[in-house]
């Protein structure tokens, strides 16, 4: 089983807010146009920095999330290159419209950074896990939406995001996650990684259950199931090159993610295979449930997000063949 | 404070010419926002042909004052005054509302001089805000350490408008950074889609709130060109406030037969389009 850019066994782990923000903390320093924005949320690195050295070049909005996208707007319109910063939960459920008509609908360069992304918020509850965001987002025309998994991936997408010219929404997962890639990963926005070569099916994971996915992909492999192991880290574009191969090439799909897989990945790749390549396919995720309080493994078993439920879906995925 | 008389003559010929245009873009677009835009339609004329700096040969001017019309259902008045101004041609009216139009029913920034595609209300007092903070960064200071902004933002609320939440967020931010160079001007026509602002929710004391939240705000009469200029100049002058103007107007302003109606959006008859023409000679 070939495996690409990946450690040899979990690294260091590390939240995805304070990895974005290394990031974050060399791209203010070289570009002057960039402006963080919270709405009422932790600085990071880049904030502190910024306080300190630039603070005409960072605002609290308070806990006011519709302000805090259109304003970002606006400053984007005046030639700056903002980064906002809120919960997940409020920006796409409280800041939808705004999202949609004030940044997505001109194409406007705004950065929105969905902090306590999906559904592993442990201890949150239902309130505030975001279940929607894939669904509800994937939908808004000229936005691009981003899931890194790891440390490494989440830096990189920081970089890209900040390149690109035009709305990027980034999904960082609240809890540390382990680190999965060396600084080999090459990043591209819109191209999924093979991060398993594999010819009996293949999952598609995005975001923080691709660390499960790879060990399912373990477990699978014990059983003498070879596993291809597809890092969606771009939800939109979808790669969907890479998913119709995966289809052709192994016949049989498992989507993973921790959201709704109502409209989510799984609704993604349904929508791509159904009009092209219909293969038997299995949806890893959140099937029409809000959250609730629990620690991540208590909330993974609970929601059927394991590597052991990845694993099994799989193997169903196969019988179908 | 008294204008020069040619000045005053100037800008009521051209919101005279605005609402014309207005009205030949809703006949020919066939439906359109009548009450909101005339109510409007002389502090455009005031913005855009006397107190802004904008180039309309170069629409993209970084350093250009920045117009954001936030109840952007008002838009014919605003394409009118760009038209008039020379960033477009007027031939785009006859396509106004129509597949595949420049004129779209709500104002959207793919036209040349609109910095704002609305038609999701309370959202556009934020973007000016943006535009507004924009222009401070990294700009040269006074003697007493205020930003020089490079340019000014201005943007036009509605009354009814204020009814959403947002407006109100924004309206606490802008004050809580002291952004000078954003000016609020409300279009307090007294009316909304359904009824008179009052009976729907009533927003009243109007001045009173921006005041409490910490604007420096004046009252006048939208209808009034020395009013709305003297109110403009003092925006201008005093620093470290956001500026509220709470325009006084009438909706449908111009034609006598729909005043204090509330067209709000609505078709024109025969018979009503030649009450606007003859009213607006």
């Amino acid at each position: 089983m070939k495996r690409s850019y990946v450690m040899e066994s979990p690294g260091e782990a590390k939240a995805m807010y304070q990895a974005y923000h290394e990031a974050m903390l060399e791209l203010v320093k070289k570009d002057g146009n960039i402006v963080l924005l919270y709405g009422d949320f932790p600085r990071g690195a880049a904030g502190e920095f910024m306080e300190k050295e630039c603070p005409d070049r960072i605002y609290d909005v308070g806990i006011a999330e519709a302000n805090l996208i259109t304003t970002a707007a606006g400053l984007a319109a005046g030639g700056k290159l903002p980064f906002t910063h809120c919960h997940s939960i409020f920006a796409v459920g409280r800041a939808y419209n705004q999202i949609r008509q004030n940044v997505a609908f001109d194409k406007l360069n705004v950065k929105i950074v969905l902090c306590n992304s999906g559904m592993l918020w442990p201890f949150m509850g239902g309130s505030h896990q975001i279940i929607e965001e894939i669904a509800a987002l994937r939908v808004i025309p000229n936005l691009v939406l981003i899931s890194p998994a790891d440390q490494v991936e989440t830096r990189k997408a920081t970089r890209a995001a900040a390149e690109f010219p035009g709305p990027v929404a980034l999904r960082l997962a609240n809890p540390p996650v382990p680190t999965i890639y060396t600084e080999q990963l090459p990043y591209e926005l819109g191209k999924a990684v093979t991060v398993v070569d594999g010819e009996d099916a293949t999952i598609i994971a995005t975001g923080i259950m691709l660390a499960d996915s790879l060990t399912a992909t373990e477990l699978l492999a014990k059983e003498g199931i070879k596993a291809r192991l597809l890092d969606m880290h771009t939800l939109k574009p979808l790669d969907e090159a890479a998913v119709l191969k995966a289809a052709k090439e192994t016949g049989a799909l498992v989507t993973v993610e921790d959201s709704s897989i109502i409209g989510g990945l799984g609704g993604a790749v349904a929508e791509v295979i159904a009009e092209n390549s219909p293969v038997p396919l299995r949806r890893v995720g959140i099937r029409d449930r809000f959250g609730q309080s629990g620690t991540v493994d208590d909330l993974k078993k609970e929601y059927g997000l394991t590597a052991q439920d990845i694993a099994q879906a799989v193997k169903e995925a196969l019988k179908k063949k | 404070m008294a204008y020069d008389e040619k000045l005053i003559k100037k800008l009521e010929e051209k919101a005279k010419i605005l609402r014309r245009d207005a009205i030949e873009m809703i006949r020919a677009g066939e439906s359109g926002w009548v009450g909101g835009s005339f109510s409007q339609a002389d502090i455009i004329a005031a913005l855009v042909f006397h107190h802004m700096r904008h180039d309309p040969k170069n629409p993209h001017w970084e350093e250009r004052d920045r117009l954001v019309v936030s109840k952007a259902h008002c838009c014919e008045t605003v394409y009118a005054a760009l038209a008039e101004a020379g960033y477009f041609s007027k031939k785009e009216y006859q396509l106004y509302g129509k597949l595949g139009a420049l004129l779209q029913a709500h104002t959207e920034r793919k036209v040349p001089g609109v910095e704002y595609s609305g038609g999701s209300l309370g959202q556009g007092l934020s973007f000016a805000l943006g535009e507004a903070l924009a222009a401070r960064i990294g700009a040269p200071r006074d003697s007493s350490g205020r930003p020089v902004p490079r340019y000014r933002a201005f943007c036009i609320v509605g009354d009814g408008e204020s009814d959403e939440g947002q407006v109100w967020e924004a309206v606490m931010a802008a004050a809580h950074y002291q952004v000078d160079n954003l000016i609020a001007i409300v279009d307090h026509n007294k009316f909304q889609s359904s009824g008179t602002v009052e009976e729907r929710i009533n927003i009243m004391p109007l001045a009173e709130k921006w005041r409490a939240f910490g604007w420096d705000t004046t009252e006048i009469n939208g209808h009034d060109f020395n009013e709305i200029l003297s109110a403009l100049e003092r925006a201008d002058q005093v620093k470290g406030k956001p500026h509220a103007i709470i325009a006084h107007t009438t909706k449908c302003k111009g034609v006598p037969s729909f005043e204090h109606k509330n067209l709000h959006f609505c078709k024109l008859s025969d018979e009503m389009y030649a009450q606007a023409i003859e009213a607006l000679k």
